[in-house]
């Protein structure tokens, strides 16, 4: 609805003067009005509660602990929780570079299964067999988490396992299974953006390239692949973050393996300020992969 | 673009294999939910439904679904009503500041799950808020918003764009043109949004664990009992379970929407 255009109401006063009806026209007189009546509480809500929370935590990253306590102490400020996170003489850089790592080699493991299955789901088979392949990709995606997770443990188990029954081997619980599983369970959301990318891309470019000579490894090199960068550059912010800050399937299939959501989790009661420095580095690290994805426009294909 | 029977039958294959392998943990869970052995040693010698008879006769579990139901259900209603109203303001108004509401709409789902975790708690502890259902509720609906907030802008989008000018002009209020013609549009997108959000509460385990204390969800009380290898049985028929319950409404949403925003997450 345009605000400018005057509606009948405005012009010609109405039959009936109810409350009701002049709320109705005090709206219909006032767009800005409107447009807060909409956007106070939902702004209301994600500014105090979220953005508020993420402020509280930066401050909360910048207090000493009380040592006999373990609660931060809130008069005394320090910059040694976030300075930790980059000293090399401490644990931590190696804990951080290390879950970078797992998120980006989940993230690549992602995009080199999902570019082959949804080209195959988008432009091979018919539109009829596609929606049955859209559900097929989505429902395990849906499917509980924790409950996936936990069905990788009965595959994995070193010890009378299903993958050591059948096959004879096992990555056990280790580093390698965190990166398959993690791979596994953040797949679809690499596929979805994906597929709806290449719906975008039209025949008519694949022809064209085809028809300028282009064999098919020249024109998904030349033509597919550029064009489903943005697309890929979406699902991969769901794949790096969520592999960033997971750290459920590290306890359950990560043996020893120890990564930044571990260390949260382990530092939550007795550090709040170092859990919360550890969490604010996670934020940088994040925001510096979202300005990076931008630039390949992934914000226009979420 | 020529591709050859072998290039088409390869992506087949690769496809194929890549989907089962998607629903090969799932097919594990149930297998598990029938193996006879008590400690459910793989592979299984003999399959029982005695588990699943059992069930409703082990405690824990049941109270633990009752509070998911709880938290779920609340989210939902937050997450429906604040994601609706962003919706409407971004469709129809645009004003300074547009891009950043969307951008603060999906921050929640595109920051990492503990940074969400931490954030919360350290607030709550800071403003002396004990954990608990009220915490949880307010976790998962800020996480749920933007679900709602997807599906039905996208619905919105998606339907001729005059409709409600007409409905104005027509001397319609904008009481009626919601009530007649706005409401219509996007009942099935709201029921859509409605079971999604549902279902991510529901299933939420790493934001969940940071915000509650107390009572368990569904989702933390499996986990507690992995890690401490109890009620082994159980946990897979309970697992199998939400496993089912989860895929109806999707399955539903897949019906409602031909197919649209189920990735809206």
């Amino acid at each position: 609805m345009t605000m400018n255009v005057p509606t009948p109401e405005s012009i010609v006063p109405a039959r009936r003067s109810s409350a009701f009806g002049s709320l109705a026209r005090f709206f219909d007189r006032h767009p800005r009005v409107r447009l807060w009546s909409f956007l106070t509480g939902p702004m209301a809500w994600l500014v105090v509660a979220y953005l508020g929370s993420l402020a509280l935590m930066l401050a909360t990253s910048l207090h000493p602990v009380d040592d006999f306590t373990s609660q931060p102490i809130r008069s005394r400020w320090t910059d040694a929780n976030l300075r930790s996170l980059v000293d090399f003489s401490g644990p931590y850089p190696a804990k951080i570079l290390r879950t970078i790592g797992v998120a980006a080699s989940v993230t690549a493991i992602d995009i080199i299964l999902a570019v082959p299955i949804a080209f195959f789901l988008v432009k091979v088979l018919s539109p009829r067999w596609r929606r049955v392949a859209v559900v097929a990709v989505l429902m395990p995606l849906w499917a509980s988490y924790l409950v996936k997770v936990y069905a990788w443990r009965t595959l994995l188990n070193p010890e009378g396992g299903v993958l050591v029954k059948s096959i004879g081997v096992t990555p056990g619980y280790s580093l390698t299974a965190l990166v398959i599983v993690l791979a596994y369970l953040w797949l679809p959301y690499m596929i979805l953006p994906v597929m709806s990318g290449l719906e975008r891309l039209p025949d008519s470019l694949l022809e064209a390239s085809a028809d300028l000579g282009g064999r098919t490894g020249r024109t998904v090199r030349s033509v597919v692949l550029p064009l489903l960068v943005p697309a890929v550059a979406a699902g991969s912010i769901f794949t790096f973050s969520l592999s960033l800050g997971d750290y459920i399937s590290v306890k359950l299939v990560g043996g020893t393996t120890d990564v930044l959501g571990s260390v949260v989790e382990r530092q939550l009661s007795t550090n709040l300020p170092l859990a919360a420095a550890i969490a604010v580095g996670s934020v940088i690290v994040m925001g510096a992969y979202l300005t990076g994805v931008r630039r390949l426009g992934a914000f226009e294909s979420l | 673009m020529y591709l050859s029977r072998g290039i088409k039958r390869a992506l087949a294959v690769i496809s194929a294999v890549v989907l089962g392998f998607l629903y090969l943990p799932l097919i594990i869970v149930f297998v598990q939910s029938f193996n006879a052995s008590p400690s459910a040693a793989w592979p299984p010698r003999s399959l029982t439904g005695r588990w699943w008879s059992n069930v409703l006769d082990q405690g824990g579990w049941r109270t633990a679904l009752a509070q998911s139901l709880k938290v779920a259900a609340l989210a939902t209603v937050v997450a429906l009503v604040l994601g609706t109203l962003a919706s409407f303001a971004v469709h129809r108004f645009s004003f300074f500041g547009r891009n950043t509401v969307n951008f603060l709409i999906v921050l929640p789902i595109a920051l990492p799950g503990i940074v969400t975790g931490v954030a919360l708690q350290s607030a709550f502890r800071q403003l002396d808020i004990s954990l608990g259902l009220l915490t949880v509720v307010v976790a998962h609906a800020t996480f749920c918003i933007v679900v709602v907030f997807n599906n039905v802008i996208a619905r919105m989008r998606r339907n001729a764009p005059n409709i409600e000018q007409a409905s104005a002009d027509l001397g319609a209020n904008p009481f009626q043109t919601f009530a007649y013609v706005t409401f219509p549009m996007i009942r099935t997108a709201l029921l859509a949004a409605a079971l999604l959000a549902f279902a991510l509460s529901f299933d939420e385990i790493v934001v969940t664990t940071f915000t509650n204390q107390g009572q368990d969800t569904l989702p933390q009380w499996i986990l507690d009992n992995v890690f401490r290898g109890k009620n082994v049985t159980t946990v897979n028929v309970v697992a199998a379970g939400v496993v089912l319950f989860s895929l109806i409404p999707v399955w539903v949403v897949q019906r409602l929407t031909d197919g649209g925003n189920t990735s809206g997450r």
